[in-house]
């Protein structure tokens, strides 16, 4: 993962809640084994219609999505990050988004904003009013703002994913670091415990 | 491992504890992953990246790989005919032999649904930890087992170290009392407890199911309403193991024997709640006059009693409640004030990890016995494993449905999902035992609504919603 200090740049408003990862990433697009190629299909059934609002030129190259609550919910897919990313974003706001997504984009270096959901509403509003407007979030800070609207507000993150992101770690290597305590774990497991045997 | 805590505490507390490989204040607890479910979909990219680190499967022995998103439910001596779909069950097959797993492909014995197989084969067990790069893993929890979905570089970090590293999430209990009337289910139950809490009422949380009813429901009605935790939101949900869950284990291919399954049972019987546990949040429901219940928007907390109408978005109170529902209803092409009895569908799918067990089969069969599926309606099972769709056959169900007019497939996700040939056309109406009607989940242009296998089967002779005691 590349390290994420501050993530600048226009924002395009998804003015919807209960955006599901089914709706990010159709099923059709996860029958590829690759990790590259998603942006293609990022919100695919969506973006035919012309009215969508990420097909409007004055959000064209924008780096920030700020949707309604509820925002990747439903199914594990990682490839929601993927696509995500894939288009060029580099955040995601909402007041509430699920928690495996939110899992998935720490992972992968794509920030999970959670704002109140007053500052979202506002944040939404305002760059539906000013397409050109401006947001900086600063992972160290903890903080979104758009002075342009004079918005400002702070978004959680646990010291741990956040020193994650700033220094762009690899999380295996991390746990791998544990090996004494894994082993020893394994040593002590139940002897009920199934399993099925390894195949040579 | 033993447990040195004195003071009271929730199940889903207890199983955290004795995963726990490595805690540091500040930081996720490292916790132990005793079962790691694995799929054709979300694998392969965990897989590649394990190779290009040079890294291998610490624990191959206790992952468990089948193929069920794209296999397609008839014709299965043919060639996939999805090209993409076929390279994509080839690659899991591949992996799992290059990385010493065990994979039960397409046409397997063992094969079907991965939180259908899991459970049957006797390998999610009480007090366990189960994940699975598959949301629906909380299915798992029904016996008592942490059981959460992860995404694609958590599938690739428990393939290298057999551990997750996991914020320690809050507790929500939900107390479900009162007798269940005539035809309602398991699968009524959950839609309920979702209409209630919300799609995002659970986030952050483990729900503990607890009450007579949960009590009262088989080891399958449990797995029904832990499937549909994922859809609150939740990160999991739990249902304390019982005697019926010991029932329900007992013999099965990989459960405990002997010496260890005492050894187990005893172990297993402490994992309960402790009394005086308190838990971050808890709601009640009574199911006592409960309902059958149809979805009738594009999220399963768009739900109502199968007696109800379509609502007006104008009541809602929330305005993102109000938007959302009015999207919903353009979606679903309908007419606030409408009754649900009044919808007519145009296909019925029995079938998917929430209710495409036997008891779902039978439940259906019953209906339909001495019936027809009405005129020009399209109606289709497809078991949720070889197992369960042998043990249809050798109950004879499959002779139930034929005579119906079902079609009787092969098992898979099909079309709850629509990655393999099952889909809905554009605007095609489905009763759906499945569990999520997202726009374009069931195909594109779809309109899906959630319901009970009961209900499925009595809509499919009526052709419109309905329970099985409105049956001629």
């Amino acid at each position: 993962m590349k390290p994420v200090r501050v993530v600048s740049g226009r924002a395009v408003p998804l003015d919807r809640s209960d955006v599901d990862t089914d709706q990010i990433i159709p099923s059709d697009w996860l029958k590829r084994v690759e990790r590259t190629g998603f942006g293609a299909g990022l919100f695919s059934d969506w973006r035919d219609g012309r009215d969508f609002v990420l097909n409007r030129p004055e959000h064209a190259g924008a780096t920030v999505l700020v949707a309604g609550p509820n925002f990747g919910t439903g199914s594990s897919r990682e490839h929601a990050v993927w696509a995500l990313m894939d288009y060029g974003f580099e955040a995601v706001v909402s007041p509430r988004f699920g928690d495996i997504f939110r899992i998935n984009c720490t992972k992968q270096g794509l920030l999970p904003v959670q704002v109140e959901p007053s500052l979202g509403r506002a944040l939404i509003d305002a760059v539906i009013q000013d397409p050109s407007l401006e947001l900086t979030i600063d992972v160290a800070r903890g903080t979104i703002e758009a002075p342009g609207a004079g918005l400002s507000g702070t978004f959680p993150l646990d010291e741990f994913t956040r020193d994650r992101l700033l220094n762009g770690w690899d999380d295996i290597g991390l746990t791998l670091r544990h090996e004494k305590a894994i082993s020893r774990y394994e040593q002590a497991r139940p002897t009920w415990m199934p399993s099925a045997p390894a195949r040579s | 491992m033993a447990d040195r805590h004195t003071e009271p505490r929730a199940l889903s507390e207890k199983v955290w504890e004795r995963h726990v490989v490595s805690r540091t204040e500040g930081k996720p607890d490292l916790l132990f992953v005793d079962l790691h479910l694995v799929h054709e979909v979300t694998s392969p990219q965990a897989f590649d990246a394990l190779r290009m680190a040079g890294r291998t499967v610490r624990h191959p022995e206790l992952t468990v790989a089948t193929a069920d998103h794209n296999v397609p439910t008839t014709g299965l001596d043919r060639p996939v005919a999805d090209p993409i779909s076929a390279k994509q069950l080839e690659v899991l097959e591949a992996n799992c032999a290059s990385f010493g797993i065990t994979c039960y492909p397409m046409g397997h014995s063992n094969q079907g649904i991965v939180h259908i197989i899991g459970p049957e084969l006797g390998l999610s067990l009480p007090g366990m930890t189960v994940v699975c790069g598959d949301s629906h893993t909380s299915t798992h929890g029904a016996f008592g087992a942490l059981a959460f979905g992860i995404g694609t570089s958590e599938v690739e970090h428990v393939l290298a170290t057999q551990t997750l590293a996991q914020p320690r999430p809050a507790t929500m209990a939900i107390e479900v009392d009162g007798a269940l009337p005539a035809w309602v289910s398991a699968k009524d139950v959950v839609l309920a407890i979702i209409g209630k809490i919300g799609t995002g009422g659970g986030i952050g949380h483990v729900i503990e199911y607890r009450g007579s009813t949960i009590r009262s429901l088989s080891m399958e009605g449990r797995m029904t309403v832990c499937n549909m935790s994922i859809e609150a939101g939740a990160r999991a949900g739990m249902i304390a193991p019982d005697d019926t869950t010991f029932a329900y284990i007992e013999g099965r291919p990989h459960a405990p024997s002997g010496a260890r399954w005492e050894e187990a049972l005893s172990d297993w019987r402490g994992l309960v709640t402790d009394e005086g546990a308190t838990f971050d949040s808890t709601v009640r429901i009574d199911t006592s006059s409960l309902a059958p219940h149809v979805t009738w928007g594009t999220n399963p907390a768009q739900v109502v009693p199968i007696g109800g109408s379509v609502p007006h978005p104008d009541e809602l109170v929330e305005p993102s409640a109000r938007e959302a529902a009015t999207r919903a209803l353009e979606y679903m092409g309908l007419v606030p004030g409408t009754a649900l009895r009044d919808v007519a569908v145009d296909t019925v799918f029995i079938g998917s990890c929430t209710n495409s067990r036997i008891e779902d089969l039978r439940e259906a069969a019953q209906v339909l016995g001495g019936r027809q599926v009405r005129e020009g309606l399209r109606a289709l099972v497809v078991p949720g494993s070889h197992r369960v769709k042998a043990q249809a056959e050798a109950e004879g169900l499959d002779k139930v449905f034929i005579a119906a007019g079902f079609e009787w497939r092969e098992p898979g996700c099909s079309m709850c999902l629509a990655m393999n040939p099952d889909k809905l056309s554009v605007g095609e109406r489905c009763a759906s035992t499945s569990n999520r009607n997202f726009e374009g989940r069931q195909g594109r242009g779809g309109r899906t609504h959630l319901v009970s296998p009961a209900v499925a089967a009595a809509t499919a002779v009526a052709g419109h919603f309905a329970t099985p005691d409105e049956l001629p």
